[in-house]
């Protein structure tokens, strides 16, 4: 299993094959189906997101609230495709990747391609182990969507698999 | 007459509700158990091992097994002999839900269907009620999440499509579905009645234990061909390509129109929580 420190280098995403089981380690951005219609709307108006977008690792997940003297509540991967229209467009945007649960449309390996970058599977289901992986959580917009707001949180040893390389490849 | 205040139905739905959150059912535990033992996907058979860990995390530190905590799906069959006291049955339900959802730090995951306006408490719940003999309640609580429940379908074939219809709309659904629903997927099917009951049936029959089949013969054996023919499909657990798409099919039955033949597939996720209990 590879360790992998976010944000992932050019060097790093290409070593890495779809199928390739990895834990990821550092700062990724929740953000599912409410958010990612305000980020499109805010870029529509050509006004500026409230956190940077450029390199960003965005999870498709929803988490439950923490406990008292915990970071974070259980915290898995939701349905990507959901979000199949959006990801294209963030991607040319500077994306950095995702990560989520099952596949995505033709569209988003295009432009993961596009954009040499990875798309990973989270374990769906596997809640309270991802809520573990999170040592902080920090609100960062749209605190009014709550569970569907945009956290930033800090992983460590994030398990997750390769879903679609930056070549074209997979796993699906 | 026997009088039950409507208090005693909100305190024991609560516990249920709280119990629910963190655990899988035994039945869904020994399915899963069965079938990281037996999978022979590299992938897959890693991410099975993944959701057990994760159940045991869950329980360890009293966390919701998974974050999709679900809409709350509330079945009470009530005796006829039963005379309700207190507080309105749906009022002391949403209550009851509304505590449990606060108290066990679920996530709240209701929203206005146009504005999607959460509605912050993950009220209301979805309530149904039967009335049948006796001087009982029989409550049967299911936290239904979306991942899964976005991927049902309810069709309506005719009737000569018979059984090999009814097993092909089952097998298509899962097909359908792919990666997106978490599986190995639980189904539970509703065949006959009317376009309302036919939905119904099928998530009554999630209510039934993984593994269980129909007491008639005939709904058994199709359940049976059903669940061989998923597991031919080759998703496996999270579409990582393996042995077990699916842990079992539940199917439900109630006569139908000379005209009809409904067909409902509503898909659960591997996640399976249901508490039962009876006042």
């Amino acid at each position: 299993m590879k360790k992998l420190n976010l944000p992932l280098g050019e060097d790093t995403i290409l070593s890495l094959k779809a199928g390739d089981s990895v834990l990821l380690s550092g700062t990724i951005l929740t953000a599912r189906d409410c958010a990612h219609k305000r980020i499109c709307e805010i870029l529509d108006r050509g006004e500026k997101l409230p956190f940077e977008l450029e390199g960003a690792i965005i999870y498709y997940a929803g988490p439950c609230p923490a406990k008292p003297g915990m970071a974070s509540g259980s915290c898995g991967p939701t349905t990507s495709s959901r979000m199949d229209s959006f990801a294209p467009k963030l991607l040319d945007l500077g994306l950095g990747g995702m990560i989520g649960k099952g596949e995505m449309s033709a569209e988003v390996q295009k432009a993961l391609v596009r954009n040499k970058k990875v798309y990973f599977a989270a374990i769906g289901g596997a809640g309270a182990l991802y809520g573990r992986a999170i040592k902080k959580s920090e609100c960062v917009a749209f605190a009014d969507l709550l569970s569907e707001a945009v956290y930033r949180l800090e992983v460590v040893d994030f398990p997750a698999v390769v879903a679609y390389d930056s070549f074209g490849n997979s796993i699906y | 007459m026997r009088k039950i205040d409507t208090s005693i139905i909100a305190e024991k739905l609560y516990g249920m509700a709280l119990r629910a959150g963190v655990n899988l059912t035994p039945s869904c535990r020994a399915a899963l158990e069965s079938a990281a033992e037996s999978e022979s996907g590299e992938a897959a058979k890693f991410a099975l091992k993944t959701i057990l860990e994760n159940s045991k995390t869950a329980a360890e530190y009293g966390m919701p097994v998974c974050q999709d905590t679900g809409m709350a799906v509330v079945i009470m069959e009530i005796g006829q002999d039963v005379h309700l006291v207190g507080e309105q049955l749906k009022v002391a339900v949403d209550g009851a839900i509304r505590r449990a959802y606060a108290d066990g730090y679920f996530r709240k995951s209701v929203c206005d269907p146009i504005t999607r306006q959460n509605t912050g408490d993950n009220t209301p719940a979805v309530l149904h009620t039967e009335i049948v003999e006796g001087d009982r309640i029989k409550i049967s609580y299911l936290p239904k999440g979306f991942g899964s429940e976005n991927m049902s379908r309810l069709v309506m074939l005719k009737p000569a499509q018979g059984v090999d219809g009814i097993i092909s709309t089952i097998v298509d659904t899962v097909k359908i579905a792919g990666s997106r629903p978490c599986p190995p997927v639980v189904v539970g099917v509703g065949i006959g009645g009317s376009f309302d009951t036919c939905a119904y049936l099928a998530k009554k029959a999630l209510l039934r234990d993984v593994g269980s089949a129909n007491p008639r013969g005939d709904i058994a054996r199709i359940e049976c061909e059903a669940l061989q023919k998923i597991n031919q499909l080759n998703i496996g657990c999270q579409g990582f390509h393996g042995d077990v798409t699916a842990l079992g099919v539940n199917c439900e039955w109630a006569p139908t129109h000379i005209a009809g033949l409904p067909v409902a597939v509503n898909i659960q996720c591997h996640c399976v929580r249901c508490e039962k209990a009876v006042i």
